[in-house]
């Protein structure tokens, strides 16, 4: 194949056709979750968080989801939409301050909660990505995290000390949003949006990506690409961005 | 007695030219603003910046720039922006030259409770615990004595654990101290009127007093 593709031959490659991904909309997109099922998602607080994908899921209705998330949005936005819906079963996040519902539903016994150290959170999503089963880390020892894992004593950095064992996330589908994104799934983030979504989208059996701008193959400078499009399955044009600040901090021009 | 930007202004005197530092919420934050000029650090957001400056100027704020609080930011120039397993994979790989970060209680072996109280609303440790386990230099930024006039350096931590055995100093509104190899809360420094006696009564867990303690100076 090496060899064709050095001599392309126009009965062995059509230069004018390219992979495509896309699909007409976040309904179209999340087709094939089910009850049950693990989903990913990416974004950080309300910054970076797949808003379409997140209203088609409200829409849906398919109940009983696990998703790890770094947190679980406020009640009337990201994924505190889902839980008003007692959609979602079980969360694993690392931070889920600011949001009642989730509260009361943890609270009551309604709602599952895994709280997961940040950087044990990112790093088990990039592991399944690079094709790892496990990381070691020694975020959590000696701490209630730890409680039921293997500990291994490793000798790194000049120091010897303990770190637990912590497995790949597998979900079902990964759910990210991006700046820019190209037909073949090729993504760029804007600033700090990116956050967990490179690492989330890397996790997914099935990824979707929804852009605020989708563009044709050759628009993407190659050099810049965050997420090489191999990790994304779907891929479309989000129709409205709020983009809801959680924190606005602002200083006075002197 | 050191108010919180007290806290912040001395622990300010820490932080070196050169330093890439990792600052939490609340007092830590505030450290920022007492860093001497001529010192150059770049301060590191864990959810993925390096070079981040100063909230925005009221209009010029942007949704896709935030820092690990969720607050809106800005970058400076030489600022990078990265994935939050390569900003925890600079912190556990110990590239990160100081971290600061707030605390509920510490105990004299160098535990750290900072993340959950028992009984009250489970937020999550965050980044707290792979800060704690990873970073090579950590100072603490907390009130010694809480409203009820208990203090918070034990000799063991109540609360649950956040990290073991991961820090080494610590700045209160009474003093500073450095936590001894074998155990034990060593007083460096006494902050603006505070007296030894006080801060004895002030210190649940094993203070260790050697020779003449300064006091603190702040400018």
């Amino acid at each position: 194949m090496i060899f064709l593709l050095m001599v392309p031959e126009k009965k062995y490659i059509n230069q004018f056709t390219y992979m495509n991904k896309v699909v007409n909309n976040a309904d179209e997109a999340i087709k094939g979750i089910e009850d049950g099922m693990t989903l990913a998602f990416g974004g950080f607080g309300l910054c970076g968080i797949p808003e379409n994908c997140i209203a088609a899921l409200v829409k849906l209705g398919k109940k009983n989801l696990t998703c790890i998330s770094n947190n679980a949005g406020v009640d009337d936005f990201g994924l505190g939409l889902l839980l008003q819906k007692r959609l979602i079963k079980k969360m694993i996040s690392s931070y889920v301050g600011e949001n009642a519902e989730f509260e009361r539903q943890m609270l009551s016994g309604e709602l599952e909660v895994e709280l997961v150290p940040q950087g044990t959170l990112a790093t088990r999503l990039m592991a399944a990505g690079y094709g790892m089963p496990a990381i070691f880390t020694p975020a959590g020892v000696g701490t209630e995290v730890a409680v039921g894992k293997e500990v291994r004593k490793f000798k790194f950095n000049g120091v010897e000390k303990d770190y637990l064992m912590e497995y790949a996330f597998e979900p079902d589908f990964s759910i990210v949003k991006a700046w820019k994104g190209d037909t073949m799934g090729n993504l760029i983030f804007r600033l700090t949006a990116r956050n967990f979504s490179p690492l989330v989208a890397m996790a997914g059996k099935i990824t979707i990506a929804e852009v605020e701008e989708l563009v044709a193959p050759g628009e993407l400078d190659p050099q810049e690409i965050h997420l090489p499009g191999i990790y994304v399955h779907r891929i479309f044009q989000g129709a409205k961005y709020e983009k809801r600040i959680e924190q606005r901090t602002v200083r006075k021009k002197q | 007695m050191l108010d919180k930007d007290g806290i912040a202004k001395r622990i300010a005197k820490e932080i070196k030219d050169g330093y890439y530092v990792n600052l939490g919420i609340g007092i830590p934050t505030l450290c920022a603003n007492y860093i001497p000029k001529g010192v150059n650090v770049v301060l590191q957001s864990e959810n993925g910046i390096l070079g981040m400056g100063p909230f925005p100027y009221e209009g010029e704020e942007d949704p896709d720039l935030i820092n690990a609080g969720k607050q809106t930011v800005t970058l400076l120039p030489g600022a990078a922006i990265f994935d939050s397993a390569m900003s925890f994979g600079m912190i556990r790989a110990q590239k990160v030259d100081l971290t600061i970060l707030g605390a509920m209680e510490v105990s004299e072996q160098g535990d750290i409770a900072n993340w959950k109280i028992p009984g009250k609303m489970v937020k999550g440790m965050g980044g707290a615990m792979d800060l704690v386990a990873s970073a090579k230099n950590i100072i603490v930024a907390m009130q010694q004595v809480n409203k009820a006039g208990e203090s918070k350096l034990l000799p063991k931590c109540t609360l649950p654990i956040t990290g073991l055995k991961c820090i080494r100093k610590i700045v209160t509104e009474l003093g500073v101290y450095d936590i001894h190899p074998q155990g034990g809360f060593v007083l460096k420094e006494r902050a603006p009127g505070v007296t030894v006696e006080h801060i004895k009564k002030s210190t649940a867990g094993k203070l260790v007093i050697e020779g003449d303690i300064p006091e603190m100076k702040l400018d």
